[in-house]
């Protein structure tokens, strides 16, 4: 008999439960999610003009306290979304000790198959981008405030443009499964509308990646310029 | 046709096991996958050596007994389908095949393709039921249920147990197995009682038997002989963290009344 065998038979405690790591992943997925968007609609001001981003700008920093209160949210999200993964990637390896000589998985996503991958270099490539972006080191131009300009100098060069759009087709790879898969994991699901949930996924993660990288492109065609 | 078989072979749960080859000649298309295997091992006995063995009982697809992997798929390439019901048919002449038994820490090796899968019953005996009335069967029709209802659960209850989605899931999860056994009793008008119950009972024991966690990413629909659908994992997912989030504080102590811990008196 296994030691699970042994009649013990008291409750996992609720964090301890695998279903409920997976919806802390879910939840703190979808704050993920809500910020990827409300900054790609800050971004794409861009486009407005100088005066118009600049300005966006000084009012997210004009109330602190509203400012850190989303700071602290998004930070304690990211670390969240990421000890639970870690944790779940511990049991994965433990769940399974002697592996197949040959396996199949014909039925897993590339997006699915890439979370472990895609998930720690987003997490490298957002503290890049506060570092350059937000804090300013390591950037040619950096002037505090002067977003419109710190963003023309930094996509200019053609180095970081790329870095920025591979960075966000990972970041869109995992949007992909990520948005279907928080509604199959808090339950959500229902077989008439989860394929229809999956397309939408697809086409989410798409319109974001062509928003995100409408930006990097538009600069290095010169159509954003100082 | 004649094949070539790569098969793991075991001796006991303690031994350390390695894959061998055999090749099975003249295999006739008509025979069942089982039976080109009751062919190999008629020739292994009278060779003198051991037959391979692994699990089978009804041969008809309903009983969940049989199952191993065939080049990486549990069951074999052919959907919704057991490996006793798999016809040789559908592998050509030359044909190298890979036999490998379920790979998970919760399904120990018992020898060669046979896996111990007694996790699934205890997750079963942990809440797989309704508390009902023994004795002289209802009326048929006293209960109404919904026939969509009716149906969904009859899907979810085509579960047989047999290991498959656990073996094909990179993450070794059961949730499949768990959610389909949730979902047939949550259904239903006499599951409600313990549905709450059910789910916290169920779970905390799959995740006690070290099945890994669903990633949502449907291997398992896809090998599973029943062809259950991952919205049964959904519904799992709800009626437990419905029930665990109401259930917070009482998480660790409520089960004393059902379970007299050892030594205690009924
Ligand atoms: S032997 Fe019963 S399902 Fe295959």
């Amino acid at each position: 008999m296994s030691p699970a065998a042994a009649g013990t038979r008291e409750r996992v405690r609720f964090f301890d439960a695998t279903i409920v790591k997976k919806a802390v992943m879910a939840i703190t997925g979808i704050i993920l999610f809500a910020f990827v968007v409300g900054h790609l609609l800050g971004n794409l001001q861009v486009f407005l003009g100088p005066a118009r981003i600049n300005a966006y700008a000084a009012f997210l920093k004009s109330n602190l306290e509203v400012l850190w209160f989303v700071r602290t949210v998004l930070l304690v999200s990211v670390l969240a979304h990421i000890i639970v993964t870690i944790q779940l990637a511990g049991l994965k390896a433990k769940a399974r000790p002697v592996g197949y000589v040959k396996k199949q998985n014909p039925h897993t996503s590339v997006a699915s198959r890439s979370m472990y991958y895609s998930g720690p270099m987003i997490a490298a490539f957002v503290i890049y981008h506060l570092l350059d972006l937000t804090i300013g080191a390591g950037h040619p131009h950096f002037a505090e405030g002067e977003v419109y300009a710190n963003l023309v100098y930094g996509f200019q060069q053609i180095p970081v443009s790329i870095a920025y759009i591979v960075a966000i087709g990972l970041l869109c790879l995992h949007l992909n499964h990520g948005i279907y898969s928080l509604f199959q994991t808090l339950g959500w699901a229902h077989p008439k509308y989860m394929p229809r949930i999956k397309r939408a996924a697809t086409v989410i993660s798409i319109l974001l990646f062509l928003g995100y990288i409408s930006i990097p492109v538009s600069v290095m065609a010169g159509v954003i310029h100082l | 046709m004649n094949l070539i078989l790569h098969v793991w072979r075991q001796k006991n749960a303690s031994e350390k096991g390695r894959m061998e080859r055999y090749e099975a000649n003249d295999v006739n298309p008509d025979m069942s996958f089982l039976e080109m295997m009751d062919v190999v091992n008629e020739n292994l006995i009278t060779q003198g050596s051991e037959p391979i063995a692994f699990e089978h009982d009804c041969r008809e697809g309903i009983c969940g007994s049989c199952g191993f992997m065939i080049n990486g798929i549990a069951h074999g390439p052919q959907r919704g389908t057991t490996v006793c019901q798999l016809h040789m048919r559908h592998f050509k002449d030359g044909d190298e095949l890979y036999l490998e038994p379920w790979r998970a820490r919760a399904f120990p090796v018992i020898k060669d393709l046979v896996v111990d899968r007694g996790a699934f019953d205890r997750i079963i005996s942990a809440g797989g039921y309704i508390t009902a009335h023994t004795g002289s069967a209802p009326d048929a029709n006293a209960l109404p249920v919904p026939k969509t209802d009716a149906d969904r659960a009859m899907d979810a209850a085509a579960c047989i147990g047999c290991g498959a989605c656990v073996a094909a899931c990179p993450n070794a999860s059961a949730a499949l197995f768990t959610g389909a056994k949730i979902s047939h009793l949550g259904l239903l008008p006499q599951g409600q009682p313990e549905r709450s119950r059910r789910a916290l009972a169920m779970v905390a024991q799959y995740n006690r038997e070290l099945f890994g966690s669903c990633t949502n990413i449907g291997e398992c629909e896809a090998v599973c002989p029943k062809e259950i659908r991952i919205e049964v994992i959904s519904r799992m997912n709800r009626d437990y963290l419905k029930a665990a989030w109401k259930d917070r504080s009482a998480l660790r102590d409520d089960q004393a009344e059902t379970e007299p811990k050892a030594g205690g008196r009924r």
